[in-house]
């Protein structure tokens, strides 16, 4: 997709598509360590979470402890969803730091790694985030909204050990999932 | 008008909620709160009527409900609860289900006066537990002290456990 403010994202190697694993798992439950954006094993880890968030259906951002690697390091790509405004085409953040969150607004979100249900969260609509891109080691801030904002959070969140579960607005915010997608 | 509460609970199939409320309607009955949801696929309804009859006489007439593998119950009830301007929080606890989750967290919440006024607790298909409460707490609860000792407790069962306080924007 030719996406105006696309990140400027490196060539990466051969992505291959990891096994994501889903709750309990004490991956997803800790906090995931900061690592150099430059290694070439964070590099080919950025290339494996595009590969993965590509093949899953529905799927607009992968965190590494979601592929069971306990580094600080996602992918995104919310550049096809209805619900996105601002977006940076597909890119993966490396040790990001939320910069400013404003404007929360209820919406619902899935997760691979919670495939049973959805859950009703509170986001910043309004997001900073500052990182590294991969292979570059590029620093990088970007300023987002809607969806994409709701989604860095989401993704912030797992390298955190947190998940959706963790910040559900109330006792009846959490549903079965019906689709898959 | 007293209050009755009424449990109906057993084999879903469409029309229970249109035959219990037609009986209370016939009898001048007002419905006020009630819940009901699908409990691993059984009906299950709990609700608070505002009716002149005796809960003895409000069985029977629903009695009929028995033979379609509905259990009933009414039982008369007190005066509403005002609730206090107690401080609002939800906890989130999620983990491998096994045996005592519920009772291991929440045994710490009531140690420190917390009452649990809403929950929802759910088994997904691959074995996740999940418990979210809202709660009131007491003025004067240590909630950074609380939070940490139901962490502690969540550890000691192998679940994560979060207690944050409840958004409630008044517009």
């Amino acid at each position: 997709m030719d996406d105006p403010l696309a990140l400027p994202m490196p060539a990466l190697p051969a992505g291959r598509v990891l096994p994501v694993v889903t709750a309990p798992q004490d991956v997803l439950g800790a906090r995931c360590a900061e690592v150099d954006p430059i290694d070439p094993e964070v590099v080919q880890l950025a290339a494996d979470l595009i590969a993965t968030m590509r093949v899953s259906p529905g799927c607009v951002g992968l965190a590494a402890n979601q592929v069971g690697v306990p580094w600080r390091v996602f992918s995104l790509d919310v550049s096809r969803h209805p619900k996105a405004r601002t977006t940076h085409g597909t890119f993966v953040l490396v040790n990001p730091v939320v910069v400013a969150a404003s404007r929360n607004e209820k919406g619902r979100e899935g997760c691979m790694s919670v495939p049973d249900f959805t859950g009703d969260v509170r986001r910043a609509t309004r997001m900073t985030v500052a990182g590294s891109l991969p292979g570059t080691g590029a620093a990088i801030t970007l300023t987002t909204d809607a969806f994409e904002a709701r989604a860095l959070q989401h993704e912030i969140d797992h390298l955190d050990g947190l998940l959706f579960l963790d910040r559900v607005a109330g006792a009846h915010a959490i549903h079965p999932r019906t689709t898959y997608l | 008008m007293p209050s009755l509460a009424v449990t109906v609970i057993g084999r879903d199939r469409p029309g229970i909620i249109a035959e219990v409320t037609g009986v209370l309607a016939s009898l001048g009955g007002n419905l006020e709160d009630s819940s009901m949801t699908l409990l691993r696929g059984h009906f299950t309804w709990t609700l608070i009527v505002d009716l002149d009859s005796s809960a003895e006489d409000l069985a029977a007439r629903l009695a009929h409900l028995g033979a379609d593998g509905l259990v009933v119950s009414v039982l008369p009830v007190g005066p509403e609860e005002i609730p206090t301007g107690e401080a609002g929080y939800v906890l989130s606890v999620h983990g491998a289900d096994r045996p005592g989750i519920v009772a291991g967290v929440t045994a710490t919440l009531a140690a420190h006066g917390g009452n649990i006024t809403d929950l929802s607790t759910r088994l997904g298909h691959g074995g996740l537990y999940l418990l979210v409460a809202e709660v009131s707490l007491p003025p004067g609860v240590d909630v950074v002290a609380l939070g940490s000792q139901l962490a502690e407790a969540g550890r000691s069962l192998g679940v994560g456990v979060s207690l944050r306080p409840a958004d409630s924007d008044v517009l």
